[in-house]
């Protein structure tokens, strides 16, 4: 099995999880309310039938607040009413958290004169897309090699060749998401229980440590062929800060189990995104004429530093 | 005492941990916007060094070799886990910068490779100051790259005005600290290349 169709099985391995996780929550929260975000300062909200044109496009008859703010309101500079009436388009003069929720309450909502009552809406991204920027965020937009800095040592020194860094960013995705689900496991289920908080640097090392150390005598046994592509790599990936880092953002900001394989794959896959390039530059350059100062790991430095002015590219890039 | 004190030289310049052996990358290039940040995760570490080379020079016979990187990597653990909460005592506004480099101490392979390579073989004395040496190498190189950065990038220095305006924005922007190591180390190369008249091949970054 060369590095090729060894790459094919692992993304069949890879993008069924993926797939999975991105759809399973939407199955679980299939209902959720009926406002959403439209750009980061609007939100659109609709009735169930049609509304006064004069009561809508009253900014003060909506009281918009975050979910876990109630106390703090948030000013609607302007409504736009959709031409059926039964939608309406709140603006806001100050940018929206896009990944918290909030919540729109429409007081006396008048329709054909008549009153209706107050009507709350519930405004939040699905768990789907919140993955997904998750996701994209850990891939591209905050990578962790170019805009975080973390796991230099491993990039420059496997990135010579364009197989060795394939193989490493393959194996490195896969541990980096099961060891991402399993510190999530430990934190939940016995660190935080224990109040051992305190320990989860110990914890988390521990964990990858043995856990590279398992996979390392299980592929041993079962794939000596697979072990024999891959076993350095999997010494090398337990000094990848990458591989702490992970667990300890998942640690400080409260991700679920699903949050935290979403970041872990992310953060895998970017990794491997950013080796890859580097190792196809790395080739190139082997063949150019660099000043001898320069050669070796200062060229490799200055070309990190270029991949890292086009990466900025993707800052503030978002889809939904 | 003169080999003690070759052994600090020796981390500081000849084998220099960010500049010559190219190890550590990662804090080198994430905290160094300005020089505060610098000289706290340099402290840090100087901490961290001295200590977990002591450790494990004082209960090297204790540990079985088959098992001493794990047990190195404990030794480290606790070591960072004790300098995790002293920092945001001392200082809690530069703690918060550098925080999540701070408890990656652990995975930094300047530490574990001078454990490796030195106290695991050497008795207490020489460890200690090989530790010192290292951690003060470490610092050096740190705050070298936070001047730079932060000189040029905000026209400041320890968050002093000196300059009044940003001559090169680009500095403090993720793309300058690898521009900027990638200079540093020409020069040092530049600089063997002058002083020993052979161009030296950079060390193996890990």
């Amino acid at each position: 099995m060369n590095v090729k169709q060894f790459s094919n099985v692992a993304l069949l391995i890879v993008l069924p999880i993926f797939l999975f996780v991105m759809i399973f929550p939407a199955l679980v929260h299939a209902a959720t309310g009926s406002g959403s975000f439209k750009k980061d300062t609007e939100i659109q909200i609709s009735f169930g039938a049609p509304v006064d044109e004069t009561w809508a496009k009253d900014p003060a008859n909506y009281r918009v607040f975050q979910k876990t703010d109630p106390d703090i309101e948030i000013p609607v500079t302007s409504v736009t009413l959709s031409p059926r009436k039964t939608s309406a388009v709140l603006t806001f003069g100050e940018a929206l958290n896009l990944s918290s929720e909030y919540e729109v309450q429409a007081k006396n909502v008048t329709s054909d004169g008549k009153m209706l009552g107050n009507v709350e809406f519930l405004v939040k991204k699905s768990e789907g897309q919140i993955l997904f920027t998750i996701f994209l965020g850990a891939m591209l937009i905050n990578n962790f090699v170019f805009t975080k800095y973390l796991g230099l040592c491993i990039f420059f020194g496997v990135s010579q060749k364009k197989e060795t860094a394939i193989g490493m960013g393959i194996t490195f995705t896969i541990v980096m998401v099961l060891s991402a689900v399993m510190c999530w496991a430990l934190l939940t289920f016995v660190l935080q229980p224990l109040h051992l908080g305190f320990l989860q640097i110990i914890v988390f090392i521990g964990t990858v440590a043995i856990f590279v150390q398992a996979v390392d005598t299980i592929l041993r046994k079962v794939n000596p062929y697979l072990f024999k592509k891959l076993g350095v790599f999997l010494v090398l990936i337990v000094t990848n800060c990458i591989i702490l880092a992970v667990p300890l953002i998942n640690a400080d900001s409260g991700n679920g189990p699903f949050e935290s394989l979403t970041l872990g794959l992310g953060a895998g896959l970017g990794f491997a995104l950013a080796l890859f390039l580097m190792s196809c530059v790395r080739e190139k350059l082997e063949l150019c004429r660099v000043p001898s100062v320069f050669r070796g790991l200062p060229i490799a430095f200055v070309v990190a530093g270029l991949f890292a002015l086009s990466f900025l590219g993707f800052s503030g890039f978002s889809i939904f | 005492m003169s080999s003690n004190l070759r052994l600090i030289w020796n981390g500081l310049i000849p084998e220099n941990p960010i500049f010559r052996l190219a190890l550590s990358m990662c804090p080198a290039v994430a905290v160094t916007t300005s020089v505060e940040n610098g000289l706290m995760l340099g402290l840090a570490v100087v901490f961290v060094q001295v200590f977990s080379s002591c450790t494990v020079s004082i209960f090297k016979s204790f540990i079985h070799p088959r098992i001493r990187i794990p047990a190195y990597v404990i030794v480290i653990a606790l070591w960072v886990t004790v300098i995790d909460m002293i920092l945001p005592v001392i200082s809690p506004d530069v703690y918060k910068k550098v925080e999540l480099f701070v408890k990656l101490i652990v995975v930094f392979a300047i530490i574990i490779s001078r454990l490796e390579l030195f106290a695991s073989k050497e008795p207490l004395i020489p460890s200690f100051f090989d530790g010192l040496g290292m951690g003060f190498g470490f610092l050096f190189g740190l705050c070298l790259i936070g001047a730079i950065r932060e000189f040029f990038g905000t026209g400041q220095l320890f968050g002093y005005d000196i300059l009044g305006f940003n001559p090169l924005l680009i500095m403090v922007l993720p793309a300058g600290g690898f521009f900027v190591i990638g200079f540093i180390m020409a020069i040092f190369n530049w600089l063997e290349y002058k002083i020993t008249g052979k161009i030296p091949t950079s060390g193996g970054a890990h």
